[in-house]
């Protein structure tokens, strides 16, 4: 957690920025720039004109900080290894799919199946998702995937989630309203949901229990939570004003019992 | 235990003139067949637990032990086979579905067996390749539409950029088994015979071990649903990147690695959790069309720089050809395609033998259309799914495929006796298992010797086939079906192969 908080907050103000005019530039080209920057040290990028270019941050495998403006495309940091970046607008489909390390924070909204199969580092989105957000996420060893969203999420939130902590706090649902998220962990066996508002029981996937939040749980939610609120720049209390719900699997092995051995 | 009514599928008769009671097959059965009975001073079997795999039959020191079918006749009946009775009892017993390893084990017509391949007889000189230059090495990635030269006067120089591409110095790879699947000593076998043998074996979709990755360069490794260790070390590890979409021995579902399975080190190599079941969902979250698989494509592509060729590994199915022209379009370097007698370390066994098409019949389809649509050079064509020996590669050769993959046929060579109980984790052979008892039979020094020994004679014999054709050179086989003849064969599977018929 220290480490995540670290990251996002660590005074860079002595460090120059580079700036990358993006505008109507393939990405294939514009990934190569960004690879020789980095090569050659920058360690601050600054994408300006950004429209669709895909994979940004995929192949930088260092902790080089990088602000986007405008709306970069999808598979935004897939199999990302260490780098953050922050994104000023919206983003598409596929961010952080398969990502190992590094932070990803996103000023709007964001498409489908971000963090698919991430295994490490955070993903902060200041509104709301698409579907099958968190896809299959798992954590290994002293890796544990954190992603927050502010807003809400669409269907098969969490599904075959495997591992990490996925918080969804219900920021723009109109007071007393659900999260319209069906199939919530439809096949989870490992990780955590926390979600503040309200869930509807009859929404969540077969595989998956809900619970209040035990004192750890709370500890867990806060510190992701303050995390998120300092790397968005928002106040903290607030986001945790709502009451949170856990959403667990009851069982590790979902599928122990299908085969005639 | 409650009285199973499925009878035993094979007896172990035991010489008793031989036998010395000496325990060879007590240790060896981790299926618990053989048991000491010391009031006797006698060997017993349970017959009821023997797979068939004979491993105490290779070893027992006196030849003392057969194992025979169990000889209990049911009454004949050409609908209901003792292997469907004994299914239903265990279904019944279970409720739960018939797991099975290996490939297709129903007799589908093999069509390698209803090819003939030509020979030069007095119009044609045939090629004696003991004494001639005989030419297996195989390029497999996107090959361009044609080369721009450059000549300076006092040299020339290529203008065209070329994508990356694999070298193969024969025109066969080791088929994808994770590690996992199979053990440590037969990823390493595999790794070094590839090695020796200027090929490439696959890693499956378990990651990579930290110790194999000095094998880096003669490593295919894969993508599969499961994301499984995959992480910008592991792609940038390998010689060229797959995407495993499906499987030929089960197309259309996912896998399932079940916790007991996940030890400590395959937790590494997968990263995850020690004793966590490992699922591979059946599609890829995100692939859900020919434009999301472009999209995956380039990001192995961006990641690796364009620096590795990047596979597409799919099962053979009704539409293949329509799907190999698709995943050629979405920017694949390889196509690799995996027919109905695939092999597999679990699978459900109705899965396994009824889903899909046999391989002929597949690469036939894909590479017609793929010339058809003028689009054949953007991709190499591999093909899998029980390649028996080496006439079968150059019948999938001749068909048009640049390369095949094997991997039962390697597991065999280090020992597999297709017993199909993979699934189980108790493979005697110490390939289909992580059990350190089990495992340390398989000695990778061993296994990468036998392995190498089969590609060099399966080369040979390639060479002396292509040499009674009078080609010198793989590349002229490739796709040149007037090599072949139809044996048996209706019209429609003719035309399906695009062959004639012996005798025409």
């Amino acid at each position: 957690m220290d480490r995540i908080l670290d990251q996002v907050t660590r005074p860079q103000a002595a460090i120059t920025e580079t700036v990358v005019d993006c505008l109507g530039r393939h990405y294939r080209e514009v990934n190569q720039e960004l690879r020789r920057l980095v090569d050659d040290g920058a360690h601050r990028l600054r994408l300006t004109h950004v429209a669709g270019q895909r994979y940004l941050g995929t192949n930088l495998q260092r902790p080089v900080q990088i602000t986007i403006e405008g709306v970069p495309g999808n598979d935004l940091g897939a199999f990302m290894d260490g780098p953050r970046i922050r994104v000023l607008d919206d983003a598409q489909d596929g961010c952080g799919n398969t990502m190992n390390s590094g932070v990803l924070v996103i000023h709007g909204s964001a498409g489908d199946i971000l963090g698919h199969s991430m295994r490490g580092g955070a993903i902060y989105v200041r509104d709301d998702v698409g579907y099958r957000v968190g896809i299959h996420m798992k954590e290994y060893g002293d890796t544990l995937p954190v992603i927050v969203i502010g807003g809400t999420a669409q269907h098969f939130l969490g599904e075959y989630m495997a591992g990490g902590v996925l918080i969804v706090l219900g920021r723009r649902l109109p007071p007393g309203a659900m999260h319209p998220s069906r199939y919530i962990g439809a096949g989870m066996h490992g990780g955590v949901i926390y979600m503040a508002g309200k869930v509807n029981e009859t929404f969540l996937g077969k595989e998956v229990a809900v619970t209040a939040l035990s004192d750890v749980d709370r500890e867990t939610v806060e510190g992701h939570v303050a995390a998120y609120a300092q790397a968005m720049g928002m106040d903290l209390e607030p986001l945790l004003a709502r009451p949170f719900v856990k959403i667990y699997p009851k069982t590790a092995r979902p599928y122990g019992r299908l085969y005639a051995y | 235990m409650a009285l199973s009514l499925a009878t035993a599928s094979f007896v172990i008769e035991r010489d008793p003139a031989r036998c010395i009671a000496c325990q060879v097959c007590v240790r060896q059965c981790a299926n618990d067949v053989h048991f000491y009975d010391a009031d006797d001073d006698t060997v017993r079997a349970h017959d009821q637990s023997c797979v068939g795999c004979h491993r105490c039959v290779t070893l027992c020191p006196t030849q003392a032990l057969s194992v025979r079918l169990n000889p209990l006749e049911y009454r004949p009946h050409a609908n209901w086979g003792p292997d469907i009775l004994r299914n239903i009892y265990k279904q019944a017993e279970t409720g739960g579905m018939l797991l099975t390893g290996m490939g297709d084990d129903q007799p589908q017509r093999i069509y390698w067996d209803h090819m003939v391949l030509n020979a030069s007889q007095v119009t044609n000189p045939s090629i004696d390749p003991v004494r001639e230059p005989m030419e297996l090495k195989t390029y497999l990635g996107a090959k361009p539409e044609r080369l721009e030269i450059d000549d300076h006067g006092d040299g020339l120089t290529l203008r065209t950029e070329l994508t990356p591409q694999l070298e193969l110095d024969i025109p066969i790879m080791f088929s994808a088994m994770s590690y996992g699947s199979i053990s440590f000593n037969a990823c390493e076998s595999l790794a070094r015979a590839a090695t020796e043998a200027g090929t490439y074996y696959n890693t499956g979709e378990g990651g990579l071990h930290p110790a194999l990755y000095q094998y880096g360069e003669r490593t295919i490794a894969q993508v599969a649903s499961g994301r499984f260790g995959v992480h910008l070390d592991y792609l940038n590890a390998a010689a060229a990147l797959e995407i495993k979409i499906g499987q030929g021995a089960k197309p259309g579902i996912g896998g399932h690695l079940p916790g007991e399975k996940v030890t400590l080190d395959i937790s590494r190599t997968r990263m995850i959790p020690q004793g966590t079941d490992a699922l591979s969902p059946a599609p890829h979250h995100d692939i859900y069309s020919i434009e999301d698989l472009r999209q995956l494509i380039y990001a192995i592509k961006e990641a690796t720089h364009y620096t590795k060729p990047v596979s597409v590994k799919v099962a053979a199915v009704h539409n293949i050809a329509p799907i190999a022209s698709g995943i050629v379009r979405a920017g694949a370097d390889i196509v690799a395609i995996d027919g109905l007698r695939g092999g597999t370390g679990a699978a459900p066994t109705m899965v396994r033998n009824n889903v899909g098409i046999p391989i002929e019949l597949a690469i036939a389809a894909v590479d017609a259309r793929l010339r058809s649509e003028g689009i054949r050079h953007r991709a190499s064509l591999v093909a899998a799914g029980s390649m028996r020996c080496s006439a079968d590669v150059v019948k999938a050769i001749a068909l048009g495929a640049d390369a095949v993959y094997i991997a039962t046929s390697a597991l065999v060579a280090m020992g597999c006796h297709l017993c199909q109980h993979c699934y189980t984790g108790k493979c005697n052979w110490g390939i289909a298992t992580q059990d350190p008892y089990l495992t340390k039979r398989l000695n990778p020094n061993i296994g990468a010797q036998r392995l190498a020994n089969l590609l060099r004679a399966w080369s040979l014999e390639i060479k002396e086939m292509m040499g009674g054709m009078g080609v010198n050179s793989i590349e002229s086989l490739r796709g040149n079906r007037d090599h072949l003849r139809g044996l048996g064969l209706n019209q429609v599977e003719l035309d399906a192969l695009g062959i004639k018929a012996a005798g025409m």
